[in-house]
């Protein structure tokens, strides 16, 4: 879930017990309507729990959810499951800092790679008849290689639920004022249930659930928004006029280089790092959003899941990228001058007595600002702004342009769609972490020859125990602020590495067993190392990164160029020095060694490769059209 | 779902025809009263009447069309 989330944003939820212990005045005072809309929710998903429980008794059905999900409850999923609350806000933040350049992680970050997943690798992943990533890695690289595949997953997603659980705490506090045990008490209870009960069907049924509620909850926003000014065009002259930039329109006229756009990012880390190596690596080897998939009900349903989430995934940005663009220029001060958003370092430099929102140090608010990219204009702006007037970061312009059109009802729905994203993250990662302890952990390990019963009482204890240490984890965040920035990097370390693996494992049949396991560790390492190294010494990004004028994105980028090129120069390697496995072995996991099942002739409107073939033209066309 | 039982489109046509139906009835009672909440912007609009009852209409047509079959 957090793989993909900005770096704008990480820095913020790394700032944010600074910003809870501001305790400014939040954002929105729910009615009772409100609070109708959100506890009608939260009966909605026990209610689903409860019903799906009867259906989750064998393993099959408890951790893949019987294999019956038809195309479009996997493929909404699929894309719903990476569709956080974390994610919505911190890119409308990142579109009203750097324009529609937050575009390319919805679009070059994720299409390619959906397609790629659905027509070439989903067939080796169902054909196989694996639970999970890592057993995919057990059946063509040993035990090794799954068990290191599975720790490392299993971890990551335990912290990654308590950072989910944490960060929509924080969120509600700032937006609703809530209280931090309250929130995260009752979302970890709701989670607990629902998965516990209907295990992964629950999940993925919340999943769409959530999907609709996002749609129906957040699509207000740039609707009434691009009214307001006066559509797209009105829109562009106004941005133009008060900002003097046409730079926020541009996907890739500035990418040419490092210092021409304001994110610091180059079209070649765009297209290999992002596109590539951690487009890639999230959407085809992150076991979170290929266990919806593999949940669907025959290969062709599993090949069409990914290519019908992908539509969904290019129209997200008008609900996410055209909202920050529209607080460019519509949200205003009490006073009706331009609000002006800024960073959370910012926030707490300005604020640094405490008070309810306003400035209170102008000095150390005027240094801070002085070091970020805010144009003199915004700045005198914020200097300047009325007495009173609250200060606020990028990251709250989506919940700011949601309280300026929804009145009460509304706004309701809006909340619940940001809980709603919040939980179905928790569940997704509880989901998955349930599923790999049990099969690639568990089972291995520690129990290998129960009942299917057993591991259905492992599953869903071990949801209870990953939800219970997933609070331990929100708390240890809370109070131990730096923890946060590896918790994110941990998802990182591994991700290009894995995909380097998988690759060579699915289309290279000479890749040999101990070549996987090695090549998988030393690309994590070298990704640790690069961390480290930037992170003691950050002049060395400049190295990282090939560029001295590379920004903190970058470095995610080219990081993960490096420990993908790693891992697969080192499984090439080891291979030629080590014995592969007979062709006869690798059936149903190597390209070229798998005779696929035939499909069915089916009319060219239920054909894959027509639709992918319509992506494909609409993705460039998009593309071409926001050069 | 593929399968038996209640399909999650019936559960969500339930939740958007609950939702539809409060917040379209709050419109209406907005308009009748005119009293708009002071900060939100384009209330012209009765943004809460058309959008309540798009999500009204489209809650009924998955309800309709998803209801659980009686088994017999």
């Amino acid at each position: 879930m957090f793989g993909l989330v900005p770096v704008s944003t990480a820095g913020s939820i790394a700032q944010m017990p600074a910003l809870l212990a501001l305790a400014a005045s939040p954002l929105a005072r729910l009615r009772p309507l409100d609070i109708a809309v959100i506890a009608i929710y939260f009966a909605m998903v026990v209610w689903i729990g409860f019903y799906l429980k009867g259906k989750s008794n064998t393993s099959e059905e408890f951790f893949m959810a019987g294999r019956e999900m038809t195309a479009w409850i996997a493929g909404l999923s699929f894309v719903s499951a990476n569709m956080g609350s974390l994610e919505l806000m911190g890119w409308a933040g990142s579109a009203y800092q750097y324009g529609i350049l937050a575009t390319h992680w919805y679009w070059v970050g994720a299409i390619p790679a959906m397609l790629f997943l659905g027509l070439v690798m989903m067939p080796f992943y169902y054909v196989s008849k694996t639970h999970s990533v890592p057993g995919y890695l057990k059946l063509r690289f040993g035990e090794h290689a799954r068990i290191l595949a599975a720790i490392s997953f299993a971890t990551e997603m335990i912290l990654m639920s308590g950072v989910n659980m944490f960060a929509m705490a924080v969120v509600m506090k700032v937006v609703l004022g809530w209280d931090i045990t309250f929130s995260i008490l009752v979302s970890s209870v709701a989670v607990a249930l629902y998965v516990g009960l209907g295990g992964l069907r629950s999940a993925i049924f919340n999943e769409v659930l959530q999907f609709v509620l996002i749609w129906g909850g957040a699509l207000l926003v740039p609707i009434l928004g691009l009214v307001q000014a006066g559509g797209w065009g009105g829109l562009k002259s106004k941005i133009i006029t008060n900002l003097h930039s046409d730079t926020y329109f541009h996907l890739w006229r500035d990418t040419g280089t490092f210092a021409a756009n304001p994110m610091g990012v180059h079209w070649t880390g765009i297209v290999f790092g992002l596109g590539f190596v951690i487009s890639f690596g999230y959407w085809t080897t992150d076991f979170l959003v290929v266990q919806r998939v593999l949940a669907a009900h025959n290969l062709r349903a599993a090949r069409m899941a990914p290519i019908i989430g992908s539509f969904f995934k290019m129209a997200v940005p008008f609900i996410v990228i055209l909202p920050g663009l529209l607080g460019l220029v519509l949200l205003q001060n009490p006073d009706g001058s331009r609000r002006v958003l800024v960073g959370e370092d910012v926030v707490n430099s300005c604020q640094a007595n405490g008070a309810q929102g306003s400035i209170e140090n102008p000095a150390a608010c005027s240094a801070a600002m002085a070091k970020t990219r805010l144009s003199p204009t915004d700045q005198r702006a914020v200097l300047s702004a009325a007495p009173g007037t609250d200060l606020h970061s990028y990251n709250e312009a989506l919940p700011l342009m949601l309280v300026r059109y929804c009145g009460p009802g509304l706004l309701g729905l809006g909340i619940t769609a940001l809980i709603a994203g919040f939980m179905s993250g928790m569940a997704g990662n509880v989901s998955a972490f349930s599923t790999v302890w049990t099969y690639d952990i568990y089972r291995p390990l520690i129990k290998k020859n129960a009942s299917d019963s057993h591991y259905v009482m492992v599953g869903r204890l071990s949801i209870m125990i990953g939800v219970a240490v997933s609070i331990g984890a929100a708390y240890l965040v809370m109070h131990a602020h730096g923890i946060m920035d590896y918790v994110q990097a941990l998802f990182s370390f591994f991700i290009a590495p894995l995909l380097g693996a998988i690759l060579m494992g699915m289309f290279w049949k000479r890749a040999t067993a101990p070549a996987g396991f090695i090549g998988l560790l030393i690309g994590i390492v070298t990704s640790v190392s690069l961390f480290v190294w930037v992170k003691f010494n950050p002049a060395a990004l400049a190295t990282v990164a090939l560029s001295p004028d590379a920004k903190p994105m970058a470095e995610n980028l080219y990081r993960a160029l490096w420990a993908f090129l790693i891992s697969i120069i080192v499984i090439y390697v080891v291979s030629l020095f080590t014995k592969p496995k007979p062709e006869t072995e690798l059936e149903g996991l190597v390209y070229g060694a798998t005779l696929l099942p035939k499909e069915e002739p089916v009319p060219f409107y239920k054909n894959e490769y027509m639709w992918a073939v319509l992506v494909v033209l609409i993705f460039a066309a998009l593309n071409i059209l926001f050069w | 779902m593929h399968g038996s039982g209640i399909p999650i489109w019936f559960f969500i046509g339930v939740l958007l025809t609950v939702y539809g139906v409060l917040i379209f009835g709050y419109g209406i009672v907005e308009a009748v009263t005119g009293n708009y909440p002071p900060l939100v912007q384009m209330t012209n609009l009765h943004t809460p009447i058309w959008w309540g009852g798009l999500l009204w209409l489209a809650g009924l047509f998955y309800v309709v069309k998803f209801r659980p079959k009686s088994s017999k």
